[in-house]
C-alpha cells in the first residue's frame, strides 16, 4: 500500500516540494494537498502585474486542477487546516475534513505583520499577500480614491505603484529615512524616490503610524508627528513573519519559523517543512529560489534517497517595477573590513556601488542599469577574486574584452524578439522569453533543457539570467551555496578531488560507493571529470577508463558534422623540415585527404578521415616520425612560436627553441581543459603570447612568463606572472603552474576562469613565491609525465583498441 | 529487449558475442540501409538502435554510454536505449531494433521496430 503525504498549503513551496517528489518517486505516496486559498497553485511573485494590469490571473497560474487531477492529488481549495494530532497523525481541517498521514509537510508560507495599531481591523485595511488581497485592492480602486501604503520597502513599493496604476492617488509611509533600506544605499534610495515622485508618488518618511482613523470603514492615517492622510485604503507592507501558529499549537518546536535541519525535517520526524514558514540554521527567506531549493532537498528525502542537504541560500532582490532598473545582493552595509567602489552619474540617473572584502564581491547596489547584476552576483556566490578586475569592474562584464557579447547596448529588455541571444544555437530573445512564461521556468537550467540558449559557449548565460529576471519579475535569482558536479551527487567539484586525494580513492567505483553516488555508473558529464580526477591524483596507478572518455579523446582524433575526424599530427614548436613536408604530403595523398588546412596553433590538420583508416594513417604518421599532436582533446595543445632572434631583426631570445623544448617537456599531459602555450621573441608578441594558457615574452633581460590568457568565445589577456633569467627557469615555472592548475581547477574550467576565480595572488603565491611549492609541483608533473608520453597514435597503429576502429559487422 | 512478434525468426543475424562490445560502449553492424548502434550497458544489458540522432544525425554508437542512455557526441542530446526516445525536452527517437543474447551471442534484426520514422 502506498504511503500518504499530506502538505498542508497549496502554494509555490509545497507544490514544487511535490513536483520534485513526482520527478524521484511518482508512485510512493497517495498525496492530498489542503490550502486556504480557494485558487490552485499561482506565481505569487507576479502579483504586482496583476494588480498593475499588466497580467492576468489565469496567466500566474502554475499548477491547474488538470495538473492535480492527472497525478492522482486529492486537492482541498479553500480549507484551512487548524489542527494536527500528531500522534494519530491526522490533520482536520476548519469544515471538518480530516486526512491521515504517514509523512506531512508543512509549507504554510508567511502572513503580513500588521501594525498593532488602533484602527488596524476597519474595513479597507489589507496586507499584500495573496490574490484575494489583490482583488480588494483592484476593488477599491474601483470606488476609491486615497490610497496610503504603510511600508517602503520591495512589497510595498510594488502595491504602491499597482495601486496608482489603477488610478489612485497614493502616498507611501515610511518608518526609516530611506526608501527599501534594506536592499538599498542612500544615494540609491534618493535616486528611487525621485523617479517614483515623477511618476505620481507621495513619500512620508520618519513616518509614523499612530492609528488608522475611521469608522465603518478606514477614512485616514494619523501619524505620531500629528499629520492626517486621508486614506480609503490602507496597504499593510511592513514585513511577512512565517505563518507557524498550526505548527505551535502542535507543539512543533519553533523560533521565528519552525526550526528544520538540513533535511527539512522539523523536530518530528514525520513532518518536514519548506517555504517561508522556515527557519533553517537561524536564516528565514521570502525568495524564491531558496524555496526551490529547499523543495528539491525536502523531495529527496521524502522520496528516501535520504542524500540532498540543503546548507543555506544567498539571494539578490530586482524591484518589479516596469521602467525602474534596481538590483541589489549581498550585504552592501560595509564596515570595517570592507571597500566599496562607487559609480554615480546622478543626471543619466545610474548608480552602482560594489562592496568587497578581501577582493571579493560581498554586495553590490544598482540603480538605472543593472545589465551587471548577473554578473555581480555570479561572481560573489563563486567567491571569486577581483583584485585584477577592479578598475574595470563597475564599468560592467562589456568593458573586459568580451568579444561580440555583452555590448552594453545589447540591454535585454530593449531588446527586439528577434534578437539572437544565443550564438551557438541560434535562439532569439522571443524564443526565450515565450519559452519562460508558456512552460513556467524558473532557472537557467531549465532555460537552458527546453531551448538550449547558453547551453553551448556560455557566453550568453548572463542575458539568459537577465532576461529571466526581466520575464519572471523580481526575485529570480540562483542560489545554491555550492554547485554539484552533475545531478549524480550533491558533491562538488572541490570536494570530489579532496575525497580523492584524502580518503585514497582510486576507481571510479570506489568514488560512486564513497560519496553515494546517486546513479549506478554516473553520467556523461561527472565519468570524464572523474576519470580525470584519478588520473592526476594517481598517476601511473589509475587505469585510464575509455569509456568514460568523449568520443575525441576516447580514439584521438576529432569528430567532424559528418562522422569523419581530422588528424593533427604534433610540429614541435610549429617549425618542421620539407623533410617532414614531403612525408605529410605523400601521406596526404595516399590517402585522397579531402582537406588539408593549417591550424591558428602552427600545425597542419587533415580533415575527412574515416574511422576506419585512422590506425594506418596514424601508422604511417609514426613511421615518418609525428607523434599526436592531441589536438581533440583536453590536454596540452600547441607550443606557438616565432623565429626570435636566429632570423629576427627585433627578436631577443631563441623563443622557437624554448617552444620547442616546453613541448618536448608538456606534451600528452591531461589537463582539465585545453591548453595552449606560445612563445614569442620580443615584446611585439607575433607568437600571441598573451592570450595563451602559458605565454612567454621574450625582452631583452630574459624572460617574462603569463598566464590565465584565453582567445575563445570570450578574449581574455594573460596576467603577468613574473620575468625569469633562462629557459631552464622558465620551463619549471611552467611545469609547476601546469601542475598546480591540473591538480585544482575543475575539469572543464580553462585557465582563465580557474585565475580570475582563484586570484592570481594565490598562483602567484603558489609558482613564484614559495619555491619549494614550486620545486615540488614540478617534480610532480615531470613524474606524471612518465606516464603520459607514450604516442597514442604509435599504439593504436599497432592495434590497440581494434575494436574502436572497425565495425562489429558487415551485413549484406 | 524482446523481439516483437511480427519479426520473422528467419531475420535473426548473428552480429559477434557480447564481450566484442565495450561496457558502457557501442559498436556498429553496417548494413546496406544505414549503420546500426548496438550498445552495451553496465549491467550487461543489449541494446540496439539506427546509429542517427534524431537531432543533427550524430552517430550515436560513439557517444558516452551511462544508465540506459547515449549522449549524442554531436550536441549532447540523450537517447534511452530502451525506447529509443531523445529525453525531454529534447524531442525526437532513432529506431529501436530487436536484438537478443543467446549463448554469449548478440542475435539482431535488420527489421527496425515500429512508431520512430527515424529508421
Amino acid at each position: 500500500m502506498k504511503e500518504k503525504l499530506v502538505v498542508i498549503g497549496n502554494g509555490m513551496a509545497g507544490i514544487r516540494a511535490v513536483e520534485e517528489l513526482l520527478k524521484l518517486a511518482p508512485d510512493k505516496y497517495e498525496i492530498t494537498v489542503f490550502g486556504s486559498e480557494p485558487h490552485p497553485n499561482y506565481n505569487r511573485i507576479l502579483l504586482s502585474p496583476v494588480l498593475t494590469g499588466e497580467k492576468q490571473f489565469s496567466e500566474i497560474v502554475l499548477n491547474d486542477d488538470a495538473w492535480y487531477a492527472e497525478h492522482d492529488i486529492t486537492l482541498h481549495k479553500g480549507k484551512t487546516v487548524v489542527d494536527i494530532d500528531r500522534r494519530k497523525r491526522v490533520v482536520k481541517a476548519a469544515d471538518g475534513t480530516t486526512a491521515a498521514y504517514d509523512r506531512l509537510l508543512l509549507a504554510t508560507g508567511s502572513i503580513p505583520f500588521i501594525l498593532p495599531v488602533p484602527g488596524k481591523d476597519l474595513p479597507g485595511v489589507i496586507g499584500f499577500r495573496d490574490f484575494a488581497d489583490v482583488e480588494a485592492m483592484l476593488m477599491a480602486a474601483m470606488d476609491y480614491r486615497h490610497a496610503v501604503v504603510i511600508g517602503g520597502g520591495l512589497l510595498g513599493l510594488e502595491a504602491a505603484n499597482g495601486l496608482m496604476k489603477q488610478g489612485m492617488k497614493v502616498t507611501v509611509v515610511h518608518l526609516p529615512d530611506a526608501l527599501m533600506e534594506r536592499q538599498l544605499d542612500a544615494p540609491s534610495a534618493r535616486m528611487l524616490k525621485k523617479s517614483l515622485e515623477e511618476r505620481g508618488l507621495e513619500f512620508v518618511l520618519q513616518g509614523d503610524t499612530e492609528e488608522i482613523i475611521g469608522k465603518k470603514r478606514v477614512q485616514g492615517v494619523r501619524l505620531k508627528d500629528g499629520r492626517e492622510l486621508t486614506a480609503d485604503l490602507v496597504v499593510m507592507a511592513v514585513g511577512i513573519r512565517p505563518n507557524i501558529e498550526l505548527a505551535k499549537k502542535t507543539g512543533l518546536y519553533c523560533e521565528r519559523g519552525v526550526v528544520v535541519n538540513d533535511t527539512m525535517q522539523t523536530y518530528d520526524p514525520a513532518v518536514y517543512a519548506v517555504g517561508e514558514c522556515v527557519q533553517h540554521r537561524g536564516q528565514t527567506y521570502g525568495l524564491v529560489a531558496p524555496l526551490f531549493d529547499q523543495a528539491k532537498v525536502c523531495a529527496n528525502h521524502l522520496a528516501h534517497f535520504g542524500i540532498a542537504r540543503y546548507e543555506g541560500s544567498i539571494t539578490s532582490t530586482k524591484l518589479k517595477v516596469t521602467g525602474i532598473d534596481l538590483f541589489s545582493a549581498g550585504d552592501f552595509s560595509g564596515g570595517d573590513q570592507t571597500e566599496e567602489i562607487v559609480l554615480q552619474d546622478a543626471g543619466a540617473g545610474m548608480y552602482k556601488k560594489v562592496v568587497l572584502k578581501d577582493n571579493r564581491i560581498q554586495g553590490a547596489v544598482m540603480y538605472g542599469d543593472t545589465m551587471d547584476g548577473a554578473w555581480y552576483f555570479q561572481l560573489m556566490r563563486d567567491g571569486t577574486d577581483v583584485s585584477n578586475l577592479r578598475d574595470k569592474l563597475l564599468f560592467g562584464q562589456a568593458h573586459l574584452g568580451d568579444a561580440g557579447h555583452g555590448d552594453i547596448k545589447t540591454r535585454v529588455v530593449a531588446m527586439a524578439d528577434s534578437t539572437e541571444i544565443c550564438g551557438c544555437n541560434g535562439v532569439c530573445k522571443g524564443t526565450i522569453v515565450k519559452t519562460i512564461v508558456d512552460k513556467k521556468l524558473f532557472t537557467l537550467e531549465e532555460v537552458r533543457a527546453h531551448t538550449k540558449a547558453s547551453s553551448s559557449c556560455g557566453s550568453c548565460t548572463g542575458l539568459v539570467e537577465n532576461l529571466l529576471a526581466a520575464t519572471l519579475g523580481g526575485d529570480y535569482s540562483t542560489a545554491p551555496k555550492k554547485k554539484p558536479v552533475c545531478p549524480c551527487t550533491e558533491h562538488s567539484h572541490d570536494e570530489v578531488r579532496l575525497a580523492i586525494r584524502n580518503q585514497s580513492l582510486k576507481t571510479m567505483p570506489a568514488v560512486f560507493k564513497t560519496l553515494e553516488w546517486k546513479t549506478p555508473d554516473g553520467c556523461n558529464k561527472c565519468r570524464p571529470a572523474l576519470n580525470f580526477y584519478l588520473l592526476v591524483a594517481w598517476p601511473g596507478e589509475y587505469v585510464d577508463d575509455n569509456q568514460a572518455r568523449f568520443i575525441n579523446e576516447r580514439v584521438h582524433a576529432n569528430i567532424q558534422k559528418d562522422g569523419t575526424y581530422s588528424v593533427i599530427p604534433r610540429i614541435w614548436g610549429g617549425e618542421t623540415t620539407p623533410g617532414e613536408l614531403r612525408a605529410l604530403a605523400e601521406i596526404a595523398e595516399k590517402y585522397e585527404v579531402p582537406t588539408v588546412h593549417i591550424t591558428g596553433g602552427q600545425r597542419i590538420d587533415f580533415l575527412g578521415i574515416k574511422k576506419e583508416t585512422l590506425p594506418a594513417i596514424w601508422g604511417d604518421l609514426s613511421k615518418a616520425g609525428f607523434v599526436s599532436g592531441h589536438a581533440y582533446g583536453k590536454a596540452i595543445r600547441t607550443v606557438k612560436t616565432c623565429v626570435g632572434k636566429n632570423w629576427c631583426r627585433f627578436g631577443t631570445q631563441d623563443s622557437t627553441t624554448m617552444g620547442i623544448e616546453l613541448e618536448k617537456m608538456t606534451w600528452g599531459s591531461w589537463t582539465p581543459h585545453k591548453f595552449k602555450l606560445a612563445v614569442s621573441g620580443c615584446p611585439r608578441n607575433c607568437a600571441e603570447a598573451t592570450i595563451k594558457d602559458f605565454g612567454v615574452v621574450c625582452v631583452d633581460s630574459g624572460y617574462e612568463l603569463h598566464v590565465g590568457g584565453n582567445g575563445g568565445v570570450k578574449v581574455r589577456a594573460t596576467d603577468f606572472l613574473c620575468a625569469v633569467k633562462n629557459p631552464e627557469e622558465g620551463k619549471e615555472y611552467c611545469a609547476a603552474f601546469l601542475q598546480v592548475y591540473r591538480e585544482e581547477a575543475h575539469y572543464l574550467e580553462r585557465t582563465a576562469p580557474w585565475v580570475e576565480r582563484i586570484g592570481l595572488s594565490y598562483i602567484k603565491q603558489r609558482v613564484v613565491e614559495d619555491a619549494e611549492s614550486r620545486k615540488l609541483a614540478a617534480e610532480r608533473f615531470y613524474n606524471s609525465q612518465r606516464f603520459s608520453q607514450v604516442d597514442p597514435w604509435a599504439e593504436r597503429a599497432m592495434g590497440m583498441d581494434k575494436h574502436e576502429f572497425i565495425p562489429l559487422k558487415l551485413v549484406g | 529487449m524482446q523481439a516483437v512478434t511480427k519479426t520473422n525468426t528467419n531475420s535473426w543475424i548473428e552480429v559477434g558475442a557480447v564481450a566484442d562490445i565495450p561496457k558502457q560502449g557501442a559498436r556498429v553492424v553496417r548494413t546496406k540501409d544505414g549503420d546500426i548502434a548496438v550498445f552495451r550497458t553496465l549491467d550487461d544489458e543489449v541494446f540496439a538502435l539506427r546509429d542517427r540522432c534524431p537531432h543533427k544525425g550524430g552517430q550515436l554508437s560513439q557517444g558516452i554510454v551511462y544508465g540506459n542512455k547515449v549522449a549524442c557526441p554531436l550536441h549532447d542530446w540523450k537517447i534511452s536505449l530502451d525506447t529509443g526516445m531523445a529525453v525531454a525536452p529534447d524531442e525526437g527517437c532513432a529506431a529501436r531494433f530487436p536484438v537478443r543474447v543467446e549463448g554469449g551471442k548478440v542475435l539482431l534484426s535488420l527489421i527496425p521496430e515500429e512508431g520512430c520514422l527515424n529508421a
